[in-house]
């Protein structure tokens, strides 16, 4: 049986590469290369502040939280690990903004800076447990860590202010220009301009040769050793980048809004990106903003219901989409275009 | 202000200790071990059908909160609409919540036995909220009391020491349990084929078991004591919506900690988590459940399959 099924395979590998190309690094650079749809969409999340004025504030928001799902991509997606825990980098970058502003630095982009390297490092020094581990521990652990860290602020009272939030930020203007105004014209540009800067790190990372061997990792954990690629190195440096960014993430929101709630580090934040990312599809770089924009502005719009029916219909939700789009939507939206493109 | 904060977030709902401030070192320390044995021994019944369905069928079932509950508010409801006494209702709990395990594996579980565990995960979590929401619809946002019989509300007094009549119960109910599931997997024929499927599931096929029944019976088992204990915890710990959530937490450190599939090892993890439990509620009711949740970290990092496990 298997002797039949391992020459079947030798055949099919020069099969393939008619359609796409041999070499691994033309192969990347068709990948980095840009498509029309990136530009258009990209140019579109300028939109609001010409169409939507009165929605710069949930724009911003949209932002930042896409930017927390790509970073959560990066290790859920793309590296095929597992983790209900990711709020804890969010939190801790967004606590680092916080109290850096609150305690007389309010000059945003040192202090973003202070809290993704924060966070970074924080990211580091998890990734030695986590790459320690797999499967149901892992799960536990991520989960564990978060609300480890959640209980930790909570009780903390006299530095993040517990249950009531951390107050008392003030935020310098951006190159002493750009003061932080009520609209939120100031707070998206300044997310936006985050989100897409990092997005660009982050495509770029995606297709190095090392996101390469990332995606391999995901695909098969025995085999990447196999062929002389350690696997907890890699766990560990892509986790860091990972951590650092969703740090970024959590240092926007705090800056942009002037507060930092103990919701940051909480189990449902992480939960609810996850869902996000499900949603508009793990592993498909856009598929963390998308599935952002859908939720975030889904929420918006029913912020009438009843938050309990909310839960009701974000369950219903991930289980839908879990059984029946296995990919997200843009995962199934690809699917569907590489179909008809087959067809003719 | 701190005890108000903690009650605000419902971590204690009720407090789950006994009055015992009054009296003597060692009678409190006595007092304090038995009651955080029997909490343990509810956290056992509660959590030992999930060890069994993770190492069976290595499905990641984060709902199993939400089969406690349905036995909670089944309770709940017949007490308090037809006046059923307490005792009358826990076989119904055990069915109701075995039934809708059943009803939720046919239809949705199976699908996913093969995926990964994110998926698997995640699609609970979402039955997970979406039970949390039916029972606040259903019944509202608040905790749900029930008026025990008189006769297992007492204490008993030997001596200095004075235990709780319901914890006894509870004890007692527990080790019955516990007596029934190590007896039935290790001498009937039916606990053979679950430690067939257990240890290598696809040899267990081979040799002609169906696993796909076992498991299911196993499930609805599983569910079915989660059920019975969500209604032996509404008088200890109280029941609202947010039980499902609350304490799942504790049912998954009982299970990463004891091993998969090994009842003594959850057992021994139940027991020894009731008892820290309420030791660090009443000594250091400042540090909260961080203790908990550091140790179940340090241990899961120093052995990943479990303090407990086999392999």
């Amino acid at each position: 049986m298997s002797e039949t099924a391992i020459p079947s395979s030798i055949q099919a590998a020069p099969a393939s590469p008619a359609a796409t190309p041999v070499d691994p690094s033309s192969f990347l650079r068709d990948k980095v290369r840009w498509r029309w749809f990136e530009t258009v969409f990209w140019l579109a999340t300028l939109l609001p502040f010409f169409v939507a004025e009165t929605y710069l504030i949930l724009a911003s928001q949209i932002a930042i939280t896409a930017l927390f799902a790509v970073s959560l991509d990066l290790i859920v997606g793309y590296s095929g690990l597992v983790s209900l825990g990711h709020a804890v980098f969010f939190g801790f970058g967004a606590y680092i903004a916080g109290l850096l502003s609150k305690h007389g630095w309010g000059e945003p982009l040192t202090g973003l800076l202070v809290a993704t390297a924060g966070a970074t490092v924080l990211g580091y020094l998890i990734s030695f447990i986590i790459a320690r581990i797999t499967h149901f521990a892992l799960i536990m652990v991520t989960l564990g860590l978060c609300l480890l860290m959640f209980e930790l602020a909570n009780k903390a009272h006299w530095l993040t202010g517990g249950d009531d939030g951390l107050q008392g930020m003030s935020m310098w203007p951006i190159f002493g220009i750009f003061d932080f105004d009520l609209y939120g014209y100031t707070a998206y540009a300044y997310s936006l301009i985050g989100l897409f800067l990092s997005f660009l790190v982050i495509r770029r990372i995606i297709n190095s040769p090392f996101g390469l061997s990332l995606r391999g990792m995901r695909e098969n954990v025995r085999r990447m050793p196999a062929i002389g690629a350690s696997i907890k190195r890699r766990i560990q440096v892509i986790y860091t980048i990972s951590a650092g960014f969703a740090g970024l993430a959590g240092g926007l929101l705090a800056q942009t809004t002037q507060f930092v709630a103990l919701d940051a580090l909480s189990f449902q934040r992480s939960a609810e990106t996850l869902v996000m990312l499900i949603l508009g599809g793990a592993g498909q770089l856009y598929g963390g903003i998308i599935g952002a924009m859908l939720f975030l502005v889904a929420r918006d719009q029913l912020a009438g219901m009843n938050p309990q029916f909310w839960y009701f219909w974000l369950g219903l939700l991930l289980v839908v989409v879990i059984v029946f789009l296995p990919n997200g939507i843009l995962g199934s939206l690809a699917k569907l275009t590489s179909r008809s493109r087959r067809k003719p | 202000m701190e005890h108000r904060a903690l009650f605000r977030r419902g971590r204690l709902s009720r407090p789950a200790y006994p009055n015992v401030n009054g009296l003597p070192v060692t009678p409190r320390i006595a007092s304090l071990l038995f009651d955080g044995f029997a909490y343990g021994m509810l956290l056992f019944v509660l959590s030992v059908g999930l060890s069994v369905t993770l190492g069976m069928m290595n499905f990641v079932n984060l709902a199993h909160g939400s089969f406690a509950m349905i036995g909670g508010y089944t309770t709940v409801t017949l007490m308090r609409s037809w006046d059923w006494p307490f005792f009358a209702t826990l076989p119904v709990a055990f069915l109701m919540a075995a039934a809708m395990a059943v009803v939720l594996e046919r239809i949705v579980y199976r699908r996913l036995y093969g995926a990964s565990d994110l998926d698997q995960a995640l699609l609970t979590i979402g039955i997970v909220f979406m039970s949390i929401a039916s029972a606040a619809y259903i019944f509202g946002t608040t905790q749900q009391p029930i008026e025990m019989p008189a006769y297992i509300r007492g204490r008993v007094e030997i001596g200095d020491f004075s235990f709780g009549v319901y914890r006894i119960f509870l004890v007692c109910a527990a080790l019955v349990i516990t007596a029934v599931l190590v007896l039935g997997l290790d001498y009937t024929r039916f606990g053979a084929r679950i430690r067939a499927a257990v240890d290598n599931q696809r040899m267990a096929r081979g040799l002609g078991i169906n696993v796909d029944w076992i498991f299911a019976v196993t499930f609805a088992i599983g569910s079915g004591l989660a059920g019975l204990g969500g209604a032996l915890a509404i008088e200890v710990v109280g029941l609202d919506p947010n039980f499902a959530l609350k304490y799942l937490v504790f049912m998954l450190i009982v299970v990463a900690v004891g091993g998969m599939a090994s009842i003594r090892g959850a057992f021994i993890t139940a027991a020894m988590l009731g008892i820290i439990d309420m030791f660090s509620k009443y000594y250091v009711p400042e540090v909260g459940a961080f203790v908990l949740y550091a140790v179940m970290v340090g241990l899961l990092v120093w052995r990943p399959a479990g303090l407990f496990a086999r392999r």
